[in-house]
C-alpha cells in the first residue's frame, strides 16, 4: 500500500507538469489547428527567463514566475503577428511543421548563444525546497507545490472556458469560425489571445516543471515528443483530455520506473500505442468536420 | 634542441630538394560533445587543449600543428564514426583525439589501425576500450579506477547495506561491477541494484525504491550532465539525505559547475575522483591561470579539461618522436610509459594497458570563502585501471 501511495504521488507530480506544458498546445492544436512544435521552445524561454530572474536579478519564486510567462509572451508576439497568423486554420500540416520546427532550431540557437549550453537551475524558495512528510513517505515539497498549480491551472482554465464571454466566443470560433466571423466576432482575436495563453501555460509550466524536466537549450527537442504525445492521447483542444492523458502517461512512466526501470521509456509508449489503438482520436478527441 | 633544429632543417632542406611541401601542418581531429546537454564538456576539452597550445605554441619541431573540432553531440555511435571518417579521408588528421562517450570511443576504435590513426581518448571511462585498438592511449578515468576507492571508502566508514544506482551504459555497468566486487569482498552487501536509462530525469521514484530497500549507503554513478544534478536533488528532496542515507558516488555526479546548483544541502556528499579543481598545487594553479588567460572561465572547468591538456602534451610527445611522419607504432611506444605531473597530480601511462595510472582522492563537498568546493581529504596513490591492470 505504501509503495502504492508512492508511486501514485510522483505520478501525479509528473502528469501535472505535463498537464500544464500540454494543455497550451493542445488549446492551439484544437482552436487553431497549428501543431505548434516550438511550443516546447517557449516553454523553455519560460524557463530561462526565471532561471535568470531569480539568479540575476535576485528576484522572488513568484515574481519570477509572472517575468518569465510575461516574458515568454513578449518573445512570441513578433512571431504570432509575422508568422502563426498566416498559418490558422489553413495551412497544410507540413508547412506548419517546418515552419515551426524552424522556429524551434532558432530558438535553441539563440538561447545557447545567450545563455550558454549547461543547465540552468531556478533555485526555489526556502519554503518550497527540501522535504516534507506526508504521513507514508516524505516527498519534496515542490512537488505538492506542482500538484497544486496543475489542479487550479485546470479549474481555472474550466472556468474560462465554460463560464466567461471570452470562452463562449472561443468555442463558437472552434465549432464553426466563419459563421463566428460572420455574428461579429473578432476571431483575430480571439485567436492572439488563445495563443498568448497557450504560450503563457507553456511558460508557465516550464518554470514549475524545471525540477523534472531540467532546462537546457536541447529542452525544446527533448521533451516536445512527450507534450505532442499527450496531446494526441487526450485529444487535441479538450482539457479533461489533456489532464486525464498526463495523468495516466505520468502513472505508466512513474510506474515503470518504480518497478522496472532498465525498462525505460517502453511502459509509457505501450500505453500511449493501447490507448491510440483503442481510441484513434485521442480519449476526449473528437471529429472536426 | 639545436642538433634536433639541425636536423629538422635537413630533412626539410631534402624534401624541398625532392620536391616535396616542406611546410606540413599536422592536423589533429577532436571529436567531442561540442553542442548539446553535454556541451559544456565539449568545451572544456577545448580549453585544456587551448591551455595546453598556449603554454607550449603551435609547433612541433617545424611542423605546426592544428586541432580540428567536430561534434559529438550525444551518445551516437554511428555519427560518431561517420565523423572520424570524414575526418581521416577527407581532413586527412593524423591523430585523433576527444570521446566524451564510450560508444562513441567503440565506434571510432575499428578505424584506427586501418587507418594508421593513434587516438587519444579524453574522457569515455569504460576499461576495455583501450582494448579494442593497439593504437589508443587514455589520459582521463576509468569507472574501475575511480570506483574500487569508493567502495574501500564506504567499508571503512561503515557501510553495511548498499544500494547501486548507475547509469545503463558501458561505464554504469563497470562501475556496478567495480563497486560490488570490491565491496562485496570486504563483507558487504548489496541490497540492490538499479540500472537507470541514460535518459531520465526524474530520479524521484528511484529514490523511493531505494529507500524502501532499507540500504544505508547508496553508490551511484551517472555520466556529468543535467542527469546528476536531478539525482543528486532527488536525493536530498526525497528525504534520504535526513533519514541518514549516505552518499557516495564517483566524482562525476558532482562537478565542479554543478555545486553551485546543487547549493549547501549538498555539503558533506563525499566522492573519489581523480581531479578536483580545487586541487593544491602549483600544476594546477598555473594550469588554472592559464586557462583564465586564454578567456575560459574557471567556474566552468571540469575533469575532460585535464585530460584534454594532458591528452595534448601525448600528441606533442608523438609528433615530435615520429618527426610528423604518420608512424603510429612509434607513437605510440613514445609516450606509452610517460611520467610526468599533471594539474590533477603525477600521472604516468601504464606501458602494459595504455591507460593512465594517477592518483585517486576521496572528496567531501564543503564550503570555502563562501564557494562550493570538492576537499580532498584522503588519496589513493598511484591507482591503475583494476579492471585491467594485473596487480
Amino acid at each position: 500500500m505504501r509503495i502504492v501511495l508512492s508511486i501514485a504521488t510522483d505520478a501525479l507530480a509528473y502528469g501535472m507538469v505535463l498537464f500544464i506544458i500540454s494543455i497550451g498546445l493542445s488549446i492551439m492544436m484544437g482552436l487553431m489547428r497549428v501543431v505548434n512544435l516550438a511550443h516546447g521552445a517557449f516553454a523553455m524561454i519560460g524557463g530561462y527567463l526565471a532561471s535568470y530572474a531569480i539568479r540575476d536579478l535576485n528576484a522572488p519564486y513568484g515574481l519570477a514566475i509572472l517575468i518569465a510567462v510575461i516574458g515568454a509572451i513578449v518573445v512570441s508576439i513578433p512571431f504570432e503577428a509575422l508568422l502563426y497568423r498566416r498559418i490558422y486554420r489553413k495551412s497544410d500540416p507540413l508547412i506548419q511543421v517546418l515552419m515551426t520546427i524552424g522556429i524551434t532550431f532558432v530558438i535553441i540557437g539563440v538561447v545557447n548563444y545567450i545563455f550558454g549550453p549547461s543547465l540552468k537551475s531556478i533555485p526555489l524558495p526556502n519554503a518550497l525546497s527540501g522535504p516534507l512528510d506526508i504521513g507514508f513517505r516524505m516527498v519534496p515539497t515542490h512537488r505538492v507545490f506542482v500538484i497544486a498549480c496543475g489542479l487550479i491551472t485546470a479549474l481555472l482554465l474550466w472556468l474560462l472556458i465554460e463560464k466567461t464571454e471570452f470562452g463562449i466566443k472561443l468555442r463558437a470560433s472552434v465549432d464553426h469560425s466563419d459563421m463566428a466571423d460572420a455574428l461579429g466576432i473578432r476571431t483575430e482575436i480571439i485567436y492572439a489571445v488563445t495563443f498568448a495563453l497557450a504560450i503563457g501555460l507553456g511558460a508557465f509550466g516550464g518554470v514549475v516543471g524545471a525540477e523534472i524536466l531540467p532546462i537546457e537549450p536541447f529542452y525544446a527537442l527533448r521533451y516536445m515528443v512527450t507534450f505532442l504525445v499527450v496531446v494526441s492521447v487526450g485529444g487535441a483542444g479538450s482539457i479533461t483530455g489533456a489532464l486525464s492523458a498526463s495523468l495516466l502517461l505520468g502513472l505508466a512512466d512513474t510506474t515503470g520506473k518504480y518497478l522496472a526501470p532498465e525498462f525505460g521509456e517502453f511502459f509509457f509508449y505501450l500505453t500511449v500505442i493501447i490507448i491510440v489503438f483503442l481510441f484513434p482520436r485521442g480519449l476526449f478527441g473528437r471529429s472536426h468536420a | 634542441m639545436t642538433r634536433r633544429a639541425t636536423t629538422v632543417s635537413a630533412l626539410a632542406i631534402l624534401c624541398l630538394a625532392s620536391g616535396v611541401a616542406a611546410a606540413d601542418t599536422i592536423k589533429v581531429g577532436v571529436i567531442g560533445t561540442m553542442s548539446g546537454p553535454y556541451a559544456l564538456f565539449g568545451k572544456n576539452f577545448k580549453m585544456g587543449i587551448d591551455a595546453w597550445v598556449a603554454e607550449n605554441g603551435t609547433k612541433v619541431g617545424g611542423h605546426d600543428v592544428e586541432f580540428i573540432y567536430r561534434d559529438e553531440e550525444s551518445p551516437n555511435p554511428a555519427k560518431s564514426k561517420a565523423i572520424a571518417q570524414e575526418l581521416i579521408v577527407k581532413d586527412k588528421v593524423q591523430y585523433l583525439a576527444g570521446a566524451y562517450f564510450t560508444p562513441n570511443a567503440m565506434a571510432i576504435a575499428p578505424l584506427l589501425e586501418e587507418s594508421k590513426t593513434p587516438l587519444v581518448v579524453m574522457n569515455a571511462a569504460t576499461s576495455s576500450i583501450v582494448e579494442k585498438s593497439p593504437y589508443i592511449v587514455r589520459t582521463s578515468f576509468t569507472m574501475w579506477q575511480n570506483t574500487v576507492p569508493a567502495a574501500k571508502t564506504a567499508t571503512k566508514n561503515g557501510a553495511k547495506k548498499v544500494a547501486i544506482a548507475v547509469s545503463d551504459y558501458g561505464p554504469g555497468i563497470d562501475a556496478e561491477a567495480a563497486f560490488k566486487k570490491t565491496f562485496e569482498a570486504d563483507g558487504g552487501a548489496v541490497v540492490e541494484a538499479i540500472r537507470i536509462p541514460l535518459a531520465t530525469t526524474d530520479f524521484s521514484p528511484i529514490m523511493q525504491r531505494i529507500k524502501n530497500s532499507g540500504a544505508d549507503t547508496i553508490f551511484t554513478f551517472l555520466p556529468s550532465g543535467p542527469p546528476t544534478l536531478g539525482f543528486v536533488k532527488a536525493y536530498l528532496d526525497n528525504g534520504l539525505k535526513v533519514a541518514g542515507v549516505k552518499l557516495m558516488s564517483t566524482g562525476d555526479v558532482v562537478t565542479e559547475p554543478d555545486l553551485p546548483n546543487i547549493g549547501d544541502p549538498g555539503i558533506g556528499i563525499l566522492s573519489t575522483y581523480h581531479y578536483s579543481v580545487s586541487h593544491a598545487s602549483p600544476e594546477n594553479a598555473s594550469f588554472l591561470a592559464q586557462i583564465k588567460k586564454g578567456g575560459g572561465n574557471v567556474d566552468e572547468v571540469t575533469m575532460t579539461s585535464v585530460a584534454a591538456y594532458d591528452g595534448a602534451r601525448l600528441i606533442y610527445k608523438m609528433i615530435e618522436a615520429t618527426a610528423g611522419q604518420r608512424d603510429p607504432v612509434k607513437a605510440i611506444a613514445a609516450v606509452k610509459d610517460m611520467t610526468w605531473v599533471s594539474p590533477r597530480g603525477p600521472v604516468s601511462i601504464d606501458p602494459a594497458t595504455r591507460h593512465i595510472r594517477q592518483n585517486v582522492y576521496l572528496r567531501e563537498v564543503a564550503k570555502v570563502d563562501g564557494k562550493l568546493i570538492n576537499r580532498e581529504i584522503q588519496t589513493f596513490d598511484a591507482q591503475p585501471d583494476w579492471a585491467l591492470s594485473k596487480e
